[in-house]
């Protein structure tokens, strides 16, 4: 992971040779990211460091409320971001949280990048798990590791990449430190480079087991292609109105169909608030 | 098709029966074991560092019970004194190159060019001069307060003052989230009001909506410190009068936060009724500010923006007041009109007939009260020497000569105190206003987040009026 040597992640050169910051013009964009996690993780610092918008970023959680987009090309290709409301889970039903979830779900981000504390490893892993059940094509930015070192916190970022099955990359994102070795894990997460393995039968256990099995057969034929079943089949079990509804209206298998032809055609995608 | 769609429905029905209630809370804690599982393997604490004894200080000082308060009042007071004191030099600078420079080099530029009297007035007079008049008065104060608040924003201490007024705020029958979106309203009501998403009770998002007004916007600031500068602070001695003047500008705060929590208890324990629902607030741990981004973005995102805006409504409502100033009929002109016709009520609540219709001309923003209530002023009472026609705004190269119009225009203590009164109730700005009923879907809300803080803003005007007249103050 660590191929770069440091002086080139702040080499001038390095960077403009490879990103190109957009701003705002995401218009025939190759590739759609969703930026996810925990409130106050620094979604919008790493936002800007991306996109060279100047979201307002501060130091309390619930700031981004609505989404905010933005764009950057990498290496020749285009790619939109969209950055979501911090949340802890996708498991309860306020506003911010159905927004991140419903665009993970159905506004199928080609990459979602997951926005991780590393001073608060623990609490912020209970989003990344939850992620990872809905979507594979994930990379962990985990941010702020000049302040997990000030308080004497080390991560290891290899067992976390060997455990997630996802990439892991260290990043300051206030300093720009990482944001090289990010985009480079994005763009092959994207392009199928790097093939993303996320456990996930781990959520399962006893008589559930049984029941989401019985029920991801059905979902499965009925849809077939879809990338989450099981997640989908737990949802259900678990009385998630919105799911029920997609299910209902058909609309679960047009995500199915985008996974099927894996085209790369511009998804417009509204989030209902 | 569907059918099939519906079986699986169905299906999920009958499982979910026989899995009973509990499966849910299992999933979470399986979850919750992964998590703390997986982190618990990668990290690794070294010599485990507690958190670092300054921020620990700091947090006793700052969340404490006793002391959490006075340091909140503290910090505001340190701000606005900043503002207040620093704004003088660059405030002066300003006025002297729009107003007493280019103004008259841009009339005489015109007449050179020969435009009719009627469209240099227009121009000149109307357009320019009030534009000139928001760019000294505003730019000054904003290019200071808008910094300082970003800083203390990016260092943390938001979620703290949030953490101090949670107990309050449930007290009142509100979520202790409000704390938070009343705190985004010190920028922007607006933009507040988009923030109020955070809160997922529907009730008490409504009473967070219905009270935004109450905290102080970018608009109203420059208002409040100017007016605080001129009326509370010339009470002071000299040197004394920076800080009697933002401990005047801290006062207004601080009424306006018990309003808030006076609506909102008032709101849940009639129209709003429940109970008040529990949230987790995270402390986020003290962040170094970075200096030059914060410069930046407050200046590009919040001052300029502001200016702009402020900039982009004084336009027509320089048109305006120089048209009602220069049309006449029946021998006077609307303006005299229309003020002698609102003076009686604004006499009872200790203002005037020129603030009301300065705050009519005013009402698509907050931003331009100020310059138009001064146009307005000299306009009507016609003070010699001042101006060159009606409805010319006039040269004012210090605070002092403002005081000295207003006072020619009969402004008092009383109508010093009770303008910032009024410029902190009254109701929000018609951006806010569309925010709200954008965000409501709702007629009804809409009219009562106007309705409520104009209401209250009389009242208070009104019982301020009375008692000080009592007192035998005015």
């Amino acid at each position: 992971m660590r191929n770069i040597p440091e002086q080139c992640e702040v080499c001038p050169v390095n960077k403009d040779a490879r990103l190109v910051r957009l701003g705002a013009s995401f218009a025939n964009s190759d590739v759609i990211i969703a930026l996810a996690g925990n409130p106050n993780v620094g979604k919008s610092t790493v936002f800007n460091a991306l996109t060279g918008l100047r979201q307002h970023t501060g130091n309390w959680p619930g700031k981004t409320v609505v989404r905010a987009e933005g764009a950057f090309s990498f290496s020749g290709k285009r790619y939109k971001v969209v950055d979501l409301p911090g949340t802890y889970s996708l498991l309860s039903t306020s506003t911010d949280e159905e927004i991140a979830r419903d665009f993970i779900l159905f506004g199928q981000p080609d990459v979602t990048v997951i926005v991780v504390d590393a001073t608060r490893l623990e609490r912020n892993m209970n989003l990344v798990l939850q992620i990872l059940q809905i979507t594979n094509r994930a990379v962990v930015c985990l941010n702020l590791v000049d302040e997990a070192e000030r308080h004497g916190i080390r991560i290891d970022d290899r067992q976390l990449m060997r455990e997630l099955g996802v990439p892991v990359v260290p990043v300051v994102a206030r300093s720009g430190k990482g944001i090289p070795e990010l985009l480079r894990n994005i763009a092959d997460v994207a392009s199928g480079a790097f093939v993303c393995r996320p456990k996930r039968e781990w959520t399962e256990t006893g008589s559930l087991k049984k029941a989401v099995g019985v029920l991801a057969e059905k979902i499965g034929t009925e849809f077939p292609g879809l990338p989450n079943i099981r997640w989908v089949a737990l949802r259900l079990l678990e009385g998630d109105q919105r799911i029920i509804d997609a299910i209902r209206s058909g609309e679960l298998a047009t995500l199915a169909d985008r996974q099927v032809q894996n085209g790369r055609e511009e998804k417009e995608y509204v989030v209902q608030s | 098709m569907s059918s099939s769609r519906e079986q699986i429905l169905r299906t999920a029905d009958t499982l979910r029966w026989e899995l009973g209630e509990r499966f849910h809370d299992t999933t979470v804690e399986v979850l919750y074991g992964e998590a703390a599982r997986i982190a618990g393997n990668a990290v690794t604490m070294p010599g485990t560092k507690p958190r670092l004894n300054f921020e620990r200080m700091l947090d006793r000082l700052a969340t404490n019970r006793w002391t959490g308060f006075p340091f909140m009042f503290l910090i505001l007071a340190a701000v606005f004194w900043i503002t207040i004191e620093g704004a003088n030099v660059p405030s002066a600078l300003l006025a002297e190159l729009l107003l007493d420079t280019l103004y008259p080099a841009l009339k005489s530029l015109g007449e050179g060019i020969g435009f009719p009297w009627w469209l240099n007035g227009l121009l000149f007079d109307g357009i320019y001069l009030s534009i000139a008049w928001v760019v000294s008065v505003m730019l000054p104060p904003m290019a200071i307060f808008f910094p300082l608040f970003t800083l203390a924003e990016d260092f943390g201490y938001l979620p703290r003052v949030a953490f101090n007024l949670d107990s309050l705020f449930r007290k009142a029958g509100a979520h202790g989230k409000q704390a938070l979106t009343m705190a985004m309203g010190y920028g922007c009501n607006a933009a507040a009001i988009v923030s109020t998403r955070i809160i997922d009770s529907p009730r008490e998002r409504l009473i967070a909506i219905l009270t935004n007004n109450f905290a102080i916007c970018n608009g109203r600031w420059p208002t409040l410190i100017l007016i605080a500068t001129i009326f509370i602070g010339s009470l002071a001695p000299a040197h004394l009068s920076g800080v009697v003047s933002s401990l005047a500008v801290v006062a207004v705060v601080l009424i306006g936060i018990f309003f808030t929590f006076l609506v909102s208890w008032g709101l849940s324990k009639t129209v709003l009724k429940g109970e008040a629902s529990f949230f987790s607030l995270e402390l986020p741990p003290y962040r170094p500010p970075r200096i030059w981004q914060t410069l930046y973005t407050s200046m590009i995102d919040r001052t300029l923006i502001v200016l702009w805006r402020a900039v982009m409504w004084a336009v027509p409502a320089g048109a305006v007041i120089w048209l009602v100033s220069n049309i006449h009929a029946g021998g006077i002109s609307i303006a005299e009109h229309v003020v002698s016709a609102l003076d009686p009520l604004g006499i009872v609540i200790g203002l005037n007939g020129v603030i009301l219709l300065a705050y009519i001309i005013a009402i698509p923003a907050n931003e331009i009260v100020i310059p138009t209530v001064l146009m307005l002023t000299v306009l009507v009472t016609k003070i010699a020497g001042v101006g060159s026609g009606a409805g010319v705004m006039f040269e004012l190269d210090s605070e002092l000569a403002t005081a000295e119009v207003l006072r020619a225009g009969g402004w008092t203590l009383l109508t010093g105190v009770n303008l910032m009164l009024f410029s902190l109730l009254h109701n929000p700005c018609s951006t806010t206003l569309y925010t709200i009923y954008k965000e409501t879907g709702s007629a009804k809300w809409t009219t009562l987040s106007a309705v409520i803080p104009l209401a209250i803003a009389f009242i208070v005007c009104f019982l301020v009026a009375v008692c000080s007249s009592a007192i035998g103050l005015a």
